[in-house]
């Protein structure tokens, strides 16, 4: 009968099982390869670009943007260092930046601790204001805050950008720690509370040290997320001399199209972006995880 | 561990809060009473004018063109963002050759690698990255289009940032440029904790590759891509924008409005034409696209949480 020869070959067609994957793999493997070969070369070429150029005079970084410098001209390195402040724009940063990261660090996690781990009322309250910071577009509050900081005195000081970095980095600080501190055991606090530990002491001796991979995470975060801040400085820091870093070279490039020095601009933003990526590849496990944790809650 | 509990808990957020409420909160409170006065920025005497600045903004061109350019942004950065990313992490997870007695489904050779380079725009900041391609765009001396006369494409020699047709997609190729690779590495960790024996099933069953990604992988990583995606728009329409923007651009925010955003568009009324009040009004349009923007994709990305 017609009906019952048909469906015969069908199953040897349907399964060249182990067959099909394979070849198909190798395919897909040449193909796959390529793509992301494809990207590497993309986000790579114009960081390479970008410190070839550096070593370059300004004469062959116009004629031929792509060949390779003549002789390696350090003399734009050490122009860049002084004359065009490199040095003080560094120097501002790392006093903003460490300021600002032990002070997010230890208000962060005082705040998350108490959200955390007490009851009381108005807990939730706090914790969504804390929270909800993370999703409002920043420039609102921006032009009010200038004549906040203004009136404080503060305006065009590193301590008045210490605290403003602070303030913003706290939503998603709080964020992630008061998960973290959701996820340590209760009882060696409980314990070091029966023992006679004031709840100020089991914080600090007790609850921070096992705190510390939460910790690592989202400093690392908040380093690079205030290291590379623009927005915040350009708006509330305008004092030519305490200027940090993305700001500093923003402002160099302005003036350098004067100058027609572009060769020391190429080689500051090498110089400002070197160490970052250097300690990226050296604590590539740890930066990345500091990044996406956040993301993967 | 009732003893002193209060005086503990509001020592603790009484520093952390106080600084929060007076840099953050009341700001943006303010922010939303201002665009109701006529206030310059510059002179501390202003009056109410009640809607006044918003019917001036519903009439004001430069600002619907900029709300145009941040709504697209939020919708077409994170589009494109993470469908690469998508494609690249799938590659790197499952692009493997298969070898004789290994699993079905392996990654490429030297993913961790690819990972490690792909990252790196994500560690730069916004504003250096955008001075980089300030002058890989330069249309003359530019690497853009120095490398296109150099494989032969003398004619094809555009203005690039200069183009007020070509400037938007210029930085939307950046924005997209820096972003991808934090996504590539988040998906990855995604597809890593995905069992095996889900992908084998499904190749026992005849899907390929296409299906298998559409049918196993993307559903299982459906909740990633969706904060993903709330995420990266909440920087399009933000900070990340306004950085590429006031720096790559000319003007800033041109040539002739074609690249202006709203979050530029506020910074410009405020600090330089001196329209504080004006400028939080835009602020205050800004914030409901991005509320409505988050409430969007989640309200739009709902779907049943996969257990695996």
């Amino acid at each position: 009968m017609k009906t019952t020869d048909a469906p015969a070959p069908a199953p040897v067609k349907e399964r060249p099982a182990p067959a099909r994957p394979a070849k198909e793999g190798t395919t897909l493997n040449v193909f796959s390869h390529g793509m992301l070969v494809l990207w590497a070369v993309m986000v790579v070429l114009p960081l390479v670009w970008a410190v070839m150029t550096s070593f370059k005079d300004d004469a062959s970084i116009f004629r031929s943007p792509w060949s390779l410098p003549d002789k390696l001209h350090f003399d734009n390195w050490s122009r860049a260092w002084t004359e065009a402040n490199m040095s003080d724009y560094f120097l501002n940063t790392v006093l903003v930046v460490g300021g600002s990261l032990i002070g997010t660090l230890v208000l962060g996690s005082m705040a998350a601790y108490v959200l955390a781990r007490f009851d009381f009322p108005g807990n939730r309250f706090v914790y969504y204001l804390f929270v909800g910071g993370m999703s409002f577009p920043i420039m609102l509050a921006l032009v009010p805050l200038f004549y906040v900081v203004n009136n404080m005195g503060l305006l065009n000081t590193i301590h008045g950008l210490i605290l403003v970095y602070i303030a913003y980095s706290l939503p998603f600080t709080v964020f992630f720690l008061t998960a973290f501190f959701r996820t340590l055991p209760t009882s060696i606090a409980e314990a070091a509370f029966v023992d006679g530990a004031s709840h100020t002491r089991t914080f600090f001796q007790i609850m921070l040290p096992m705190a510390k991979p939460g910790l690592i995470s989202v400093g690392i975060f908040n380093f690079l997320g205030q290291w590379n801040q623009y927005m915040l400085p350009t708006v509330l820091n305008t004092d030519p001399d305490k200027r940090v870093l993305t700001q500093g070279l923003v402002q160099l490039a302005v003036s350098q199209g004067y100058k027609g020095d572009w060769s020391g601009l190429f080689a500051g933003l090498v110089m400002a972006m070197l160490p970052v990526l250097a300690a990226y590849v050296i604590f590539q496990r740890q930066v990345v995880q500091g990044l996406t944790a956040g993301a993967l809650k | 561990m009732q003893h002193g509990k209060y005086r503990f808990i509001v020592g603790f957020l009484a520093l952390p809060l106080g600084v929060y409420a007076l840099f953050v909160v009341w700001p943006f409170v303010q922010s939303i009473y201002y665009s109701f006065t006529d206030w310059t920025g510059l002179s501390p005497d202003f009056k109410m004018v009640g809607f006044d600045n918003y019917s001036r903004m519903l009439d004001d061109d430069i600002f619907w063109k900029s709300l145009w350019h941040s709504v697209l942004f939020a919708l077409l950065v994170p589009l494109v963002t993470l469908g690469l990313a998508l494609f690249l992490s799938f590659m790197i997870n499952v692009g493997g050759r298969h070898r004789r007695g290994g699993p079905v489904i392996t990654g490429v050779r030297g993913s961790a690698f690819y990972k490690i380079v792909y990252f790196f725009p994500q560690v730069l900041s916004i504003a250096i990255v955008a001075l980089l391609f300030q002058f890989a765009y330069n249309p003359d001396s530019g690497a853009i289009n120095s490398l296109l006369r150099g494989i032969g494409l003398d004619g094809v020699q555009p203005l690039w940032l200069g183009d007020p047709d070509l400037a938007l997609w210029c930085v939307t190729g950046v924005l997209v440029w820096s972003t991808v690779g934090f996504f590539v590495v988040l998906f990855s960790a995604g597809m890593a904790s995905i069992p095996a024996d889900l992908y084998e099933a499904a190749l026992l069953d005849g899907a390929g590759r296409a299906v298998t990604f559409f049918r196993v992988t993307l559903p299982l990583l459906w909740d990633t891509v969706q904060s993903g995606w709330v995420y990266m728009g909440i920087l399009a329409l933000g900070a990340e924008s306004f950085a590429v923007v006031q720096i790559m651009t000319t003007g800033p925010g041109g040539p002739d409005y074609s690249t202006t955003v709203m979050v530029l568009y506020v910074y410009q009324k405020a600090f330089r034409d001196g329209q504080a009040a004006y400028a939080t009004t835009i602020g205050v349009a800004l914030l409901v696209v991005t509320l409505a923007f988050a409430a969007l994709v989640m309200r739009l990305g709902r779907r049943e949480r996969l257990e695996y």
